[in-house]
């Protein structure tokens, strides 16, 4: 028995290892869940249906895949065109400033003019969050996974210093800033439910990027350097311009992320900005196999274990950081099984000759 | 400015970085970037931790961290060199799982109340100024330091780990196991992390909080590059960040720096560190197998 390169992947193959993904993560999680003295049957329900039986719980939890969704197309886009942006939560943070500078600048803009405006001034200061990285890449060859994970640190640092000091809220005196003027709140559609417009803008980045990898020359040429760089400068791509456009890209996409959950959210800045989005999105664009659609998906599967994992820990008093064991059990495991699309295991039907 | 409490201050930053920078030097060389460092400090601080509660000791808690520290490794071994998964995916995905497995751990055991204490390494020299330090501290710079410079240097197994991050191809040819060897990196420098992580509550704090390795791990990885995978310059990286990150302390309660915002200078550090390898640049050679897989075709 042993392993061979795959010629072609069968159309039932992809389907069939993300199932076997899930059923092993959840093997893998029952001994600790039931450690806790919860019942894993009822823990699996709390984390991946419950939340999705009720309109208002489906609502919030694609509230919670909102900024997933941007963080992991960041990472997506980037990873495609070979330069691995470990620094979208460092990027997502930047955005989440600007939005707040502007907001708080010009305060007197109608929402026509404030929203764009808003969301736009987050993806710039994401483009220049993730633009000394990505300098350093292309034009010193500095591996861009430390200095972009370097960054994420210096932007929560940077959140902490503006409201400690000049951003501090003058009514109530805690770490956060001043409500954003109301023209800046991006609607929500929905009464009595806090999904916001956040959504659109990603599902709408989300067909762009897909568009663009898809059916442009640029996408074709992002796709190229990204599976091997060597042959894309052979065959006269500029690595390094495409490689910079994919990672300023996605940098400007975990930006518009920031403004989003500030502008649609929180309607305000404060130290938890980003509860660790930049680094799940990895997670989402790793168990998305980097496939646009598909990245939608990981994002909603993760929000609905969030959501769950906070139920749950209500209802079951199983401690909710349950949710981050099983999302990184899901992400190992998924990277593990993927591997059966590249390779398949041959003379495994011998081994039952054999016996018999 | 007080050299004395500077100094003391230094030493005891510098000591997690010297343990993670060194165990991150001996899995880069042989040829895995192991993102998955700030989880195994996470979990070398938090089983360290558990174990010194249960047992009163803290030795057993420094035991029991470098078991967690090696498991750590092995599982980085088994997706990065048997699999031959994606490094940078399975580091972050390694850290999260730790990361989240402690802190699920510790709410279940201590709920969210009150800070266990647990007793905790004494100091040396007490009493001596500017030689208190803890026994960690001590065999860090003055055995593990030095061990490991000579091992990678002028030993059979530091030659091994050198040949399998440098041409794994010719180093099988040779007749090296490639994979035995790098799962040996893995394995000693997920110790060498855990303990890292581990001086934190059993010798700092003498509990655990939440978020307590804050980022050190990324410093590390950063320490490593700057060093250019050399020990002795990973060292100095040590000591040099926990300088600057004492005298930021040092400069915050003194008058004339009163005005400037204390997260400035924390993040002096990690901005001094993307500056330095800014102005390395091109100079820096990485080792050859750095982030490929090995299969043999």
């Amino acid at each position: 028995m042993r392993l061979s390169p795959r010629t072609h992947v069968p159309r039932w193959l992809t389907p069939f290892l993300a199932v076997l993904a899930l059923g092993i993560t959840l093997a893998l999680t029952a001994g600790p869940i039931r450690l806790a003295g919860a019942n894993p049957g009822a823990a699996f329900n709390y984390y991946l249906l419950r939340p999705l039986t009720s309109s208002y719980s489906i609502l919030e939890v694609f509230l919670a895949a909102t900024p997933l969704l941007f963080t992991g197309l960041a990472a997506l886009v980037a990873f495609r065109s070979g330069y691995y942006n470990i620094g979208g939560e460092g990027q997502f943070i930047a955005g989440a400033i600007a939005a707040t500078a502007i907001a708080g600048a010009l305060p007197g803009l109608p929402a026509v003019l404030a929203l764009p405006i808003g969301l736009a001034g987050g993806a710039l200061a994401g483009a220049v969050w993730g633009l000394a990285p990505a300098l350093l890449r292309v034009r010193r060859g500095i591996d861009e996974v430390v200095t972009t994970l370097l960054l994420n640190p210096v932007a929560l640092l940077l959140v902490q210093g503006l409201l400690n000091g000049p951003w501090r809220n003058p009514d109530t005196g805690f770490p956060e800033s001043a409500p954003i003027p109301a023209a800046y709140e991006l609607p929500r559609p929905i009464p009595g439910a806090r999904l916001h417009a956040g959504i659109i803008v990603a599902l709408l980045i989300a067909l762009a990027i897909w568009i663009t990898l898809r059916h442009t020359t640029l996408g074709l040429e992002s796709r190229a350097v990204g599976l091997s760089p060597h042959a894309a400068a052979f065959s006269g791509i500029r690595v390094e311009r495409t490689m910079l456009k994919g990672a300023l890209t996605s940098a400007a996409i975990a930006g518009v992320g920031g403004a989003s959950q500030v502008m649609g959210l929180q309607h305000r800045l404060t130290g938890e900005v980003s509860l660790g989005f930049g680094y799940t999105g990895i997670v989402v664009a790793t168990l998305a196999a980097l496939i646009v659609p598909a990245a939608i998906g990981a994002a909603v599967l993760i929000a609905t274990i969030t959501v769950g994992a906070e139920s749950a820990a209500r209802a079951l008093q199983l401690p909710p950081q349950m949710g981050r064991v099983m999302t990184a059990t899901l992400l190992l495991v998924t990277v593990c099984i993927v591997l059966f699309r590249r390779y398949r295991i041959v003379g495994w039907r011998r081994i039952f000759r054999r016996r018999t | 400015m007080n050299v004395v409490a500077l100094v003391a201050a230094t030493l005891v930053t510098a000591t997690p970085l010297l343990y993670a920078a060194i165990g991150e030097v001996i899995t880069e060389r042989a040829g895995v970037l192991n993102l998955g460092i700030e989880g195994t400090m996470y979990a070398g601080a938090f089983v360290g931790f558990l174990a010194a509660f249960h047992s009163g000791s803290p030795w057993v808690g420094l035991l029991a961290a470098i078991a967690a520290g090696a498991a750590a490794g092995l599982l980085m071994a088994f997706l990065t060199v048997t699999l031959g998964v994606n490094q940078h995916v399975s580091g972050i995905g390694t850290t999260l799982l730790l990361i989240g497995a402690s802190e699920f751990t510790n709410r279940l055991l201590f709920g969210s109340g009150t800070l266990q204490q647990i007793s905790k390494f004494s100091l040396l020299f007490k009493g001596v100024p500017g030689l208190e330090m803890y026994l960690l501290t001590l065999v860090g710079f003055a055995v593990v330091a030095p061990t490991t410079w000579w091992v990678l240097r002028s030993t059979g197994a530091g030659l091994r780990v050198r040949a399998v991050g440098e041409n794994p191809e010719a180093a099988d040819a040779a007749g090296i196991n490639v994979a035995r060897t790098r799962y040996a990196a893995l394995v000693v420098g997920g110790m060498l992390m855990a303990v890292g992580g581990a001086f934190l509550t059993l010798a700092v704090l003498g509990t655990f909080t939440l978020n307590i390795t804050n980022g050190r791990g990324w410093v590390a990885i950063a320490l490593v590059i700057f060093a250019r995978w050399r020990i002795w310059p990973a060292v100095a990286g040590a000591l040099l960040f926990a300088i600057v990150d004492a005298g930021q302390l040092q400069l915050a309660i003194t008058p004339a720096f009163a005005g400037v915002p204390r997260e400035l200078l924390i993040a002096m550090p990690y901005l001094v560190v993307i500056g330095a390898l800014a102005l390395a640049g091109r100079g820096l050679r990485y080792p050859g197998a750095y982030l490929k897989p090995y299969r043999r075709s």
